[in-house]
C-alpha cells in the first residue's frame, strides 16, 4: 500500500477560485470601511487570509483517516468545551459564547465544533454497511448533532445553531436516506419553522430572535427597528442597479456592518446585478469543484467530509445572501470567504484543508 | 480496502448538485428582482434615505402652588447634539468634541459606545446646558466637526438653595435600571424623567412628547430641505396643594435647623407645606451630577436626600400621650384615673422617672396632658396594656403608611405583641409597654403619619389621606388611581376629643409645656413631645454630644374646634418640645396671617356643600398684582426664588 501522498494531487483550481472570491471580499471590506473607525479591517483580513491558507495545508498534511478514528475523543471535547461555555463563558450583549483564554485571547467554540461535527457525521455513515438507513441510526445521526445545537442554542446563538443543521440533513440524505424519513424531517422542519414564528410562547427563542424573524416577515411593521437592517439591506442592493453605483447605503452608514454580515449588499451595490451575479457563479464553481472532490474520493468516509463542507458552505452562503436580498431574516450568519472575520475564515480554510485532505488520497488505496 | 459498493450513491450525489444550482437559481432570481426589475424604486428610496430625524423636546409641565404661582419653571438653554449619519469617525473625533465641550474624551467614546444599537439616523445628546463659549465651539467647527449640532432644549429651573427640594423633587436621565422596570417601559434611553418627588410621582402628567423635525440632508451632513414636522407635545401643568407664602415661613422656620416640618389642612388632607432639613439644590442635578457631587450627598450623614416627613422613623415622644389619652378614654379608663406623680413610679420591678423630677403632685387626665406628666401615661398604659394601645393606634394609621401621593413613604413601627413575635421570634414583655405609653421604646412615626393621626383627633375621628396634589386638577388617566379623597371615620367619643382638645390648647397657656411658643390671640391646641434617641446613661457617656441630643416634636393645629390647619414639626436635636412648639407656632401665625390679610373673602358664605375653599379665601386684591402668574417674593434676607432668563446668566444672588 503507497503511502506517498503529493501536492500535486492537491486541488490548486479550486484554491485559485476560493483565493479570488477572498480578494473580492478584501477589495470589498477595503471599500466599505475606508472612511468609519474600522478603516484598515482589510489588512487584518489578508492576514487571516494567508494564516487560513497556511492551516490549510497543515491539516491537508495529516491524514484524515487518522483524525476520524479518533472522533469520539473530539466528539466529546467539543460538547464538553460548550459546556464549558455556558459555565464559564463571557457575557456579552447579552449571550454567552466566549470563553476567556489566557492570554487575554478569546475563545468561541461553536465554530470548531462545527468541523467536529462535520467529521463526526462522516465516521458515523462510513461506518455504516447498510444501503437504507434504519430508523435507529437515523435517530442516533440526528442526536449527533442535535446535542452540541441544543448547547449552542441556548447560548443564545440562533444562527450558529442553524449552520449544524445541514451537515446532519447531508449526512442522512446521502447515508441512504428513506423516503418516509425525507418526509419526517421535511414535516420536523415545518413544525419548527411555524412554531418560531406563529407560537408567541414557544421560549426556544430570545425575543429579540422573534423580533428578528417577525420583522423579517413584514418589515414595515417596524421600519426603525429590527426590520430597519433588512430594509436598508435591499435598498442597498437595489440602488445598484445592473452596473453598480456609488454606494452611498454602504459609504453613507445606512447599511449597518457592511464589512461583515452585509457585505454581499455592499458588494451588490457598488458592482450592480453583473459583479453581484459573478459571485454568485464563483462560489457555484467552488460548490461544483467540492462535489467532483467527493465523487473521486477514495473512500465513504472521505466523500462525507467532502459534502459536509458542502453542506456547511452552501447553508451560509443561501442564509447570508438570502438575508441580503430579503428572502431570509437576519441570523447573523457571514459570508464565507468574503465576510470580515478571522474565526469564519479560519473555519473556512480549515474545511478546505480537509477536502484537500481527501483529495490527496484519492489514489491511495 | 472498500470496494465500489461502499461508494456514496452518485444519484445522490447528483440530487446534491441540482439542489445547489436551484439555490443558487433562487438567490439570483432576488438579485434580478431587486436590481434589474425594482432598480428605480430603491435607486429613489437609496437617495430618500437623507433623512434625518431630528428631535424636539417637548417642554415639561410648570409646577403650581395652590393659587398659580410658579414654583417650578423651564428656562430654555442649548443641548450638544451628536449626528451619526454623516461618515465621520465619531471616535476619532471624539478627542476635539471633548475638549470642546469640556468633556471626558472616555465619556464621550462611552456615550457613543453604549447608543450604538439605536438607528443611525437617531442623534444623541452629548451634553446638556452648554455654555455661551461652547455654543460658539460649535459654530466655529461646522466644517471640522459636521457631526455636531446644538438643540433648544426647555431645562428645569427649580427654586434655588434647596426650597421645597424634597416635595418637587428633580429630574434625571432615565437610567438602565430605570428603562428594565415595567412602568418605565415606555421611556427610550436619553429621556428625561422625574427621578423624586412630586417630578416622579406625577412623571406622566408633567413629562410631555418630543415631537420630531424631519430634515433632508446632503451626503456631508448638513441640511439642504425641511420635509416635515411634528409638533411637540407640552408636558401638562401641576397644581399642587401647597401654599407658597406657608412654604416660605415653614422653610425659615426650620433654616439652618434639622428636621421636618409639614402643614396639612385636616379636613381635607391638603398639604399646605413641606421641609425637610437638610436640604439640596437640586438645580445641581438638572445637569447629569458628577459622581462626587453625588457621593457627598449619600454619604452625609445628615442625610439631606430623605424627605425627613415621610422617611424619618422616630420615637415620637410625648406627642404620643394624645394618642394615649384617645386609647383610654374610649376604653373607659382616662376619665376616672386619678394618679399621684412623685417624679417616678415603679412597675415591673423598675423604676419608670417622670420628666418633671420633683413630681406633678396629684394629676387627673387633664393636667397630664397639658403638663405631659410621664407618670400618668405609664400608668394608663399599664392598665390599657399594649394591645389596646396598638388597637386604637392602628386604627388611627400609626405603624402604616399613610398614602401621600409621594414617592418612597416608610411605614413606622407600631409595635404590639404580635408584631414582636413576628419580627423577634420573642414575647412582648409587659415593661416595654409603659415606654410605650409616652412615645418611647419599639414607636417610630413619620411627621406626616403622626399629623394625620392628630389631625384625625382633632376631626372628631375623620382621617383624610394627606395628598400634595388634588385629583381633580389632575389630567384623566391619573383620577382613577388617585385615593387620596378616601376618607375613614374612627368612631371616637365627641366628649372625649373635645376633653382633650381642650386641654391641648393648654399647653401653649402658662401652665402648659410650651407658654412661650404662645401667640396672643391665635387659639392654638397642640403637644410637645420631647425623645430620646438614646438612653439617658448611654448620652452621659457621651458627654451629651449633639448627635445624640433629643429630638423635640410639636403637633398643632388651630382653632381648636374644626381645625383648618394643622402643623408638626419634628426638631432633631432639639432638645425640648417647646422649641419645636416655637417654629410651628410661627408658620400658624404666618397662616393666620394670611387670612386676616384678606378678610373680605372671610365673610363670603361657603359655596355648595359648606366646604370653604382655602385657596378661594386667600386670592385677594393682592394677587392681581401678579404678572402672568410669576409671583415675586419680597423676602427682605435673600431671594429663595429666581429666575434666569437664559443660560449662561446667573441668577442674581
Amino acid at each position: 500500500m503507497s503511502r506517498y501522498v503529493s501536492y500535486r494531487d492537491f486541488d490548486w483550481g479550486l484554491l485559485i477560485f476560493v483565493l479570488m472570491i477572498c480578494g473580492l471580499g478584501v477589495m470589498e471590506i477595503q471599500s466599505a470601511t475606508v472612511h468609519t473607525k474600522f478603516a484598515g479591517s482589510h489588512i487584518r483580513q489578508v492576514y487571516w487570509i494567508l494564516g487560513g491558507v497556511g492551516a490549510m495545508f497543515v491539516i491537508s498534511a495529516v491524514n484524515y483517516q487518522v483524525l476520524l478514528d479518533r472522533i469520539h475523543w473530539f466528539y466529546i471535547a467539543a460538547v464538553a468545551s460548550l459546556i464549558a461555555v455556558l459555565l464559564f463563558g463571557q457575557r456579552y450583549l447579552g449571550a454567552k459564547r466566549w470563553i476567556k483564554m489566557p492570554g487575554g485571547n478569546h475563545f468561541q467554540p461553536s465554530e470548531w465544533v462545527k468541523l467536529i461535527l462535520i467529521l463526526a457525521v462522516a465516521k458515523f455513515f462510513a461506518d455504516l454497511r447498510h444501503r437504507e438507513l434504519s430508523w435507529s441510526d437515523f435517530a442516533k445521526a440526528g442526536a449527533i448533532v442535535v446535542i452540541p445545537m441544543l448547547l449552542v442554542l441556548k447560548q443564545p446563538d440562533l444562527g450558529t445553531a442553524l449552520t449544524y443543521i445541514p451537515i446532519a440533513i447531508m449526512g442522512v440524505f446521502l447515508g441512504g436516506m428513506q423516503w418516509r424519513q425525507g418526509l419526517l424531517v421535511a414535516v420536523l422542519a415545518a413544525v419548527g419553522v411555524a412554531a418560531v414564528f406563529f407560537v408567541p410562547r414557544v421560549h426556544v427563542l430570545k425575543s429579540y430572535q422573534k423580533q428578528r424573524l417577525t420583522s423579517f416577515i413584514d418589515p414595515e411593521l417596524d421600519p426603525q427597528g429590527s426590520g430597519y437592517q433588512v430594509e436598508q439591506s435591499k435598498i442597498a442592493v437595489g440602488s445598484g442597479g445592473l452596473w453598480g453605483g456609488k454606494g452611498s447605503q454602504t459609504h453613507g452608514a445606512f447599511l449597518p456592518v457592511p464589512q461583515t454580515d452585509f457585505i454581499f449588499a455592499a458588494f451588490a451595490e457598488e458592482h450592480g446585478f453583473v459583479g453581484a451575479l459573478g459571485v454568485l457563479l464563483l462560489y457555484f464553481i467552488v460548490l461544483m469543484r467540492l462535489t467532483q472532490n467527493a465523487q473521486t474520493a477514495p473512500d465513504r468516509a472521505g466523500a462525507f467530509v467532502v459534502m459536509g463542507v458542502v453542506a456547511v458552505l452552501s447553508f451560509h452562503i443561501l442564509v447570508n445572501v438570502g438575508m441580503v436580498v430579503g428572502f431570509m431574516p437576519v441570523t447573523g450568519i457571514p459570508l464565507p470567504l468574503m465576510s470580515y472575520g478571522g474565526s469564519s475564515v479560519l473555519f473556512m480554510f480549515l474545511a478546505l484543508g480537509m477536502v484537500m485532505n481527501v483529495r490527496m488520497r484519492r489514489f491511495v488505496n | 480496502m472498500f470496494g465500489r459498493d461502499d461508494k456514496v450513491s452518485e444519484i445522490r450525489l447528483t440530487a446534491a448538485q441540482y439542489a445547489i444550482l436551484a439555490i443558487f437559481l433562487v438567490l439570483a432570481y432576488g438579485l434580478w428582482r431587486l436590481q434589474v426589475m425594482q432598480s428605480g424604486y430603491y435607486a429613489s428610496a437609496a437617495e430618500k434615505n437623507r433623512i434625518r430625524n431630528v428631535p424636539i423636546l417637548a417642554p415639561r409641565g410648570k409646577i403650581l402652588d395652590r393659587e398659580g404661582r410658579v414654583i417650578v419653571d423651564n428656562y430654555p438653554s442649548f443641548s450638544a447634539l451628536l449626528l451619526r449619519d454623516s461618515s465621520r469617525d465619531l471616535n476619532a473625533d471624539a478627542d476635539l468634541i471633548a475638549q470642546g465641550l469640556h468633556l471626558d474624551p472616555n465619556e464621550v467614546r462611552t456615550r457613543i459606545r453604549h447608543f450604538s444599537a439605536l438607528p443611525q439616523y437617531q442623534p444623541i445628546f452629548l451634553k446638556e446646558d452648554i455654555t455661551p463659549d461652547e455654543l460658539a465651539f460649535i459654530d466655529s467647527h461646522r466644517n471640522e466637526l459636521p457631526e455636531l449640532d446644538t438643540i433648544m432644549a426647555h431645562r428645569r429651573l427649580y427654586p434655588r438653595n434647596g426650597f421645597m427640594a424634597h416635595l418637587i423633587g428633580y429630574v434625571g436621565e432615565v437610567t438602565e435600571d430605570m428603562l428594565n422596570q415595567p412602568q418605565f417601559e415606555l421611556y427610550s434611553p436619553g429621556d428625561v424623567v422625574g427621578v423624586s418627588g412630586v417630578e416622579r410621582q406625577y412623571n406622566n402628567a408633567l413629562m410631555g412628547k418630543n415631537g420630531a423635525r424631519r430634515a433632508l440632508v446632503n451626503s456631508h451632513g448638513r441640511e439642504v430641505g425641511l420635509l416635515g414636522e411634528t409638533a411637540a407635545i407640552p408636558g401638562k401643568q401641576l397644581k399642587l396643594t401647597i401654599d407658597i407664602d406657608l412654604q416660605i415661613a415653614a422653610e425659615e422656620a426650620l433654616e439652618g435647623k434639622n428636621g421636618a416640618l409639614v402643614a396639612m389642612d385636616p379636613r381635607t388632607g391638603e398639604i399646605l407645606a413641606m421641609v425637610s432639613r437638610p436640604t439640596f439644590d437640586p438645580n445641581d442635578f438638572a445637569v447629569r451630577v458628577s459622581r462626587d457631587e453625588w457621593n457627598k450627598l449619600v454619604t452625609d450623614p445628615d442625610k439631606p436626600l430623605l424627605n425627613k416627613a415621610i422617611q424619618a422613623q422616630l420615637a415620637p415622644g410625648s406627642t404620643f400621650k394624645i394618642i394615649m389619652s384617645v386609647a383610654g378614654w374610649q376604653e373607659q379608663v382616662a376619665q376616672e384615673l386619678h394618679v399621684n406623680c412623685a417624679g417616678s413610679a415603679e412597675f415591673y420591678g423598675r423604676r419608670f422617672g417622670c420628666w418633671v423630677k420633683g413630681g406633678h403632685g396629684p394629676v387627673s387626665l387633664e393636667k397630664a396632658i397639658y403638663q405631659s406628666c410621664d407618670v400618668f401615661f405609664y400608668t394608663l398604659a399599664e392598665k390599657l396594656g399594649i394591645d389596646r394601645i396598638a388597637k386604637y393606634a392602628t386604627a388611627l394609621g400609626l405603624g402604616q403608611k399613610t398614602g401621600i401621593d409621594l414617592p418612597n413613604e416608610v411605614s413606622g413601627v407600631m409595635p404590639s405583641e404580635e408584631w414582636k413575635i413576628k419580627n423577634f421570634k420573642q414575647k412582648w414583655f409587659a415593661g416595654e409597654t409603659i415606654s410605650v405609653g409616652i412615645g418611647q421604646g419599639a414607636v417610630a412615626l413619620t411627621p406626616v403619619q403622626l399629623m394625620r393621626a392628630i389631625a384625625a383627633i382633632s376631626m372628631g375621628g375623620r382621617m383624610v389621606v394627606p395628598h400634595v396634589v388634588n385629583p381633580q386638577e389632575l389630567p384623566g388617566d391619573y383620577v382613577e388611581t388617585s385615593h387620596v379623597t378616601e376618607t375613614q371615620n374612627i368612631p371616637i367619643d365627641p366628649n372625649g376629643w373635645t376633653f382633650i382638645t381642650d386641654a391641648m390648647s393648654r399647653v401653649l397657656l402658662p401652665e402648659g409645656t410650651a407658654p412661650s411658643a404662645h401667640i396672643p390671640g391665635i387659639d392654638i391646641a397642640g403637644k410637645t413631645g420631647s425623645a430620646q434617641i438614646v438612653s439617658l446613661a448611654t448620652r452621659a457617656k457621651f458627654k451629651n454630644s449633639e448627635d445624640l441630643a433629643q429630638n423635640g416634636w410639636f403637633v398643632g393645629f388651630t382653632p381648636r374646634r374644626n381645625p383648618d390647619i394643622i402643623v408638626c414639626v419634628l426638631f432633631q436635636g432639639g432638645e425640648h418640645g417647646r422649641l419645636a412648639a416655637r417654629l410651628a407656632t410661627q408658620v400658624l401665625k404666618a397662616y393666620v396671617d394670611k387670612q386676616h390679610r384678606s378678610p373680605q373673602k372671610l365673610v363670603e358664605k361657603p359655596k355648595g356643600d359648606g366646604k370653604v375653599d382655602i385657596g378661594a379665601l386667600w386670592t385677594g386684591p393682592e394677587s392681581d398684582k401678579l404678572e402672568g402668574g410669576r409671583f415675586a417674593l419680597d423676602l427682605p434676607k435673600r431671594p429663595i426664588l429666581a429666575a434666569a432668563a437664559a443660560p449662561g446668566i446667573a441668577p442674581e444672588q
